[in-house]
C-alpha cells in the first residue's frame, strides 16, 4: 500500500501507472489514426508546421477500402482463421490426451516422458524453420494449409499438455474411482468424468493456442509462397511492402484488422487468459 | 462405516478386474496400453515434426546442401566457416547484448508494473485487460506500428521529442547503425513487459499480505517489506519467467525481420535472422541449418538450468 500524503500516491503510483499505460498502448492509438488519415496527411513530413500527429480532421477510410477491396486481405483472414482453428483442434486433443495420461496414469517412464514434453516445449520456431521447410517440400505440403496445421502442433501441443496436467493434477482421484466403481471404463471415467471438471483449463488452452496460431509468423513466411496461401501477418508484409515503397495506410489498417479477432476472444476471455499464461509459467 | 468402504473398494476391485467385455475395452482398461494410446498422437506428430527435423537439421548442417541440391556430408567444415565469418560472430554478439539489455529491462519495468497493479484502485481490471495488448497482438502488426513511428522523415517520435526540447535534428532510428539495435531493443522491451507484469503479478497475489502487514506494525519500511518478503518470495515465479523470455528472446526473429531486416550493415543481425538470410535468403541450406543449430547449446544450457532450479524449489 502507498501510504502518506496524497503527492506520494500522485507520485509513486497515477504518475507511473498512466506513463505505463501510455507507453503501452500508443502504437495501437498510432495504428487507429494512420489507418484513417488521408495520403496527403500521412506523408507529411514531422518537421512541416502543419503536421498534426494525434488527430486527423479529414478521416477517411480510403485505406481500408484498399485493403478489403485491391488486395487479398480477407481471404488471408480467412486463411488464418482456418489455419488456427484445425491447429488449435488438433492440439486440444492431443493435448488433452497426453495431458491426462502423464497427469494420471502409471506406467514406465511417465515421469521422463513429462521432462521430455516440457523440453520440447521449450524448443523455438527458429531452431527447426530449416530443416523443417525441407521435409514440408518433401511432404508435397508446401504452399498448402497443411504445411502450418500440421507444424503448429509442435508448439501447441507440449504448451496445451502442460497447462491441462496443472488442471487434471488438481482434479481429485475420488472422483474417478467412484465413476469406476459405478462401472465405467477408463476412457468412460477420463472423458464422462475428468474431462468435463477440466473445462476452465480446456478454454484457457484452447484460446491461448489459438492466439499463439495467429501470432506465428516465421513457419508461415517460409512455408507458404503464393499470396492467396497466405496468412494475416505474412500477407500484409510481403503484399504491402513492395521494394522500399510502403503503403502505411493500408498496412496499418491490415494491422488493426488483423489483430481484431485476436483482441475479440481476448476480450472475452481474459480470465481464462490470463489464468493459460500463469499456468504456462508455473509449470 | 470404514469397513462398509473397505468392502466396497474390494468389491469394485474383483469388479474391475473381471470386466465382460470385447477385446478394444480390455485392452484400454489395461492401464499401460491405455497410457501408450493416448500418448500416440502426440508422439507421432511431434516425432514427424519435431525429433525428424531436429535430426535432418543436425544432417543438413553437416552438409553442403543448396536449395534443390541435396549435397553431400562435409563434416564440420560449415561451422569452422562460421568461426571465421565476421558476420556471424557479429550475430552472436548482437543476439547476447539484445538478450541480456531486454530481459534486465523487461524484469525491471514489468516487476515495476506488476507492484503497481497489485494495488487496489478504480478500473483495476480494464487496467490489466489493456496493458497486456502488446502481449497478445501479432507481433508482426504491431511492430509495423512501430516501424511507422521510427520513420525518420514521418515519425511523431522525432515531433514529440523535438518540441520537448530533448533533440535539434532528426533521429535515423532505424538506419543509424549505432541506434538501430537500440530501436529494436526498445521494441522487445514494450512487447515483453506485459508478460512479466501479468506472469508476476499472479506471483505476488499468491503472498499473504499479512506477512507484509506484520513486517510493517514491526517497523519494517516499504522497501525493506519488498526486499525482504516480497522479492524471495517472488523469487520462484520470476526465475521462470526470466528463463523462459531469455529463450524467446535469444531465438527472435520476427521483430527485427520486420524492423531493420538485420541491418543496417548486420548492426540489428541475430542468429535467427542470419540463418533465415542464408538458408532461406541465399539458400545455402547446410550453412543455414548449421547457423540455427549454434543455438541450441545456449538454449540447452537454460533449459538445464530451468529444470535444475525447478527441481530444487520442488525438494525445499
Amino acid at each position: 500500500m502507498i501510504e502518506g500524503a496524497r503527492w506520494r500516491r500522485w507520485v509513486f503510483f497515477n504518475l507511473p501507472l498512466t506513463l505505463f499505460v501510455i507507453g503501452l498502448l500508443f502504437p495501437f492509438y498510432w495504428m487507429v489514426v494512420t489507418t484513417v488519415r488521408p495520403d496527403a496527411e500521412l506523408y507529411r513530413p514531422w518537421m512541416a508546421p502543419n503536421y498534426t500527429p494525434f488527430w486527423t480532421f479529414h478521416p477517411t477510410l480510403d485505406h481500408i477500402r484498399y485493403l478489403l477491396g485491391e488486395t487479398l486481405f480477407s481471404r488471408w483472414m480467412l486463411n488464418t482463421f482456418f489455419i488456427s482453428l484445425l491447429a488449435t483442434a488438433i492440439s486440444l486433443f492431443c493435448g488433452l490426451l497426453a495431458g491426462y495420461a502423464l497427469s494420471r496414469l502409471k506406467f514406465p517412464f511417465a515421469g521422463s516422458l513429462g521432462t521430455g514434453i516440457f523440453i520440447t516445449y521449450l524448443v523455438p520456431q527458429t531452431l527447426l524453420f530449416i530443416p523443417l521447410a525441407d521435409i514440408i517440400r518433401n511432404f508435397h505440403l508446401g504452399d498448402t494449409p497443411w504445411a502450418l496445421i500440421l507444424t503448429y502442433p509442435t508448439f501447441l501441443i507440449p504448451f496445451c499438455t502442460w497447462l491441462l496436467m496443472g488442471y487434471f493434477k488438481a482434479i481429485p482421484r475420488e472422483l474417478e474411482e467412484c465413476a469406476r466403481i459405478d462401472g465405467a471404463t477408463r476412457w468412460q471415467a477420463m472423458f464422462y468424468i475428468v474431462f468435463p471438471v477440466a473445462v476452465p483449463g480446456i478454454l484457457s488452452a484452447g484460446i491461448f493456442a489459438f492466439t499463439l496460431s495467429w501470432n506465428e509468423f516465421i513457419y508461415a513466411l517460409v512455408f507458404l509462397s503464393s499470396p492467396e496461401q497466405k496468412t494475416v501477418s505474412v500477407g500484409v508484409t510481403s503484399e504491402l511492402v513492395r521494394g522500399d515503397v510502403f503503403y502505411w495506410g493500408s498496412l496499418m489498417a491490415g494491422a488493426l484488422l488483423g489483430s481484431i479477432p485476436v483482441a475479440l476472444i481476448y476480450s472475452f476471455f481474459v480470465e481464462y487468459y490470463v489464468a493459460g499464461i500463469t499456468g504456462s509459467v508455473k509449470g | 462405516m470404514a469397513v462398509d468402504s473397505v468392502a466396497a473398494v474390494k468389491s469394485a476391485k474383483s469388479y474391475v478386474a473381471a470386466p465382460r467385455r470385447g477385446p478394444v475395452t480390455r485392452v484400454l482398461e489395461n492401464e499401460r496400453w491405455f497410457a501408450f494410446l493416448l500418448l500416440l498422437p502426440t508422439a507421432v506428430l511431434l516425432g514427424l515434426f519435431m525429433a525428424y527435423p531436429f535430426i535432418e537439421g543436425v544432417l543438413l548442417a553437416l552438409s553442403d546442401a543448396k536449395v534443390g541440391v541435396p549435397g553431400s556430408f562435409v563434416g564440420l567444415q560449415n561451422f569452422a566457416a562460421l568461426l571465421n565469418d565476421s558476420i556471424f560472430r557479429v550475430a552472436v554478439w548482437n543476439t547476447i547484448v539484445y538478450t541480456a539489455v531486454t530481459t534486465v529491462f523487461k524484469l525491471a519495468l514489468g516487476l515495476w508494473l506488476a507492484l503497481l497493479l497489485n494495488q487496489h484502485f478504480r478500473g483495476k481490471a480494464l487496467t490489466r485487460a489493456f496493458v497486456l495488448l502488446p502481449f497478445i497482438i501479432p507481433t508482426v502488426l504491431s511492430t509495423f506500428a512501430w516501424k511507422w513511428m521510427f520513420d525518420p522523415t514521418f515519425s511523431v517520435i522525432n515531433w514529440t521529442l523535438f518540441h520537448l526540447g530533448i533533440i535539434r535534428t532528426r533521429i535515423n532510428w532505424l538506419s543509424d547503425p549505432g541506434l538501430a539495435l537500440v530501436s529494436v531493443i526498445i521494441v522487445n522491451i514494450w512487447r515483453g513487459v506485459p508478460f512479466y507484469a501479468i506472469s508476476l503479478l499472479a506471483g505476488l497475489q499468491t503472498i499473504n499480505p499479512e506477512l507484509a502487514e506484520a513486517a510493517a506494525i514491526d517497523g519494517a519500511r516499504t522497501w525493506q517489506r519488498f526486499r525482504y518478503i516480497t522479492w524471495p518470495l517472488l523469487l520462484p515465479v520470476t526465475m521462470v519467467v526470466v528463463l523462459f523470455s531469455v529463450i524467446q528472446t535469444f531465438a527472435d526473429f520476427q521483430l527485427v525481420y520486420i524492423l531493420t531486416g538485420g541491418g543496417p550493415a548486420n548492426a540489428t543481425q541475430l542468429f535467427a535472422t542470419y540463418a533465415y538470410q542464408i538458408g532461406v535468403g541465399t539458400g545455402l541450406l547446410g550453412q543455414g541449418a548449421a547457423i540455427s543449430l549454434a543455438m541450441f547449446p545456449v538454449l540447452l544450457a537454460v533449459v538445464v538450468v530451468q529444470l535444475l532450479y525447478i527441481r530444487r524449489v520442488e525438494i525445499h
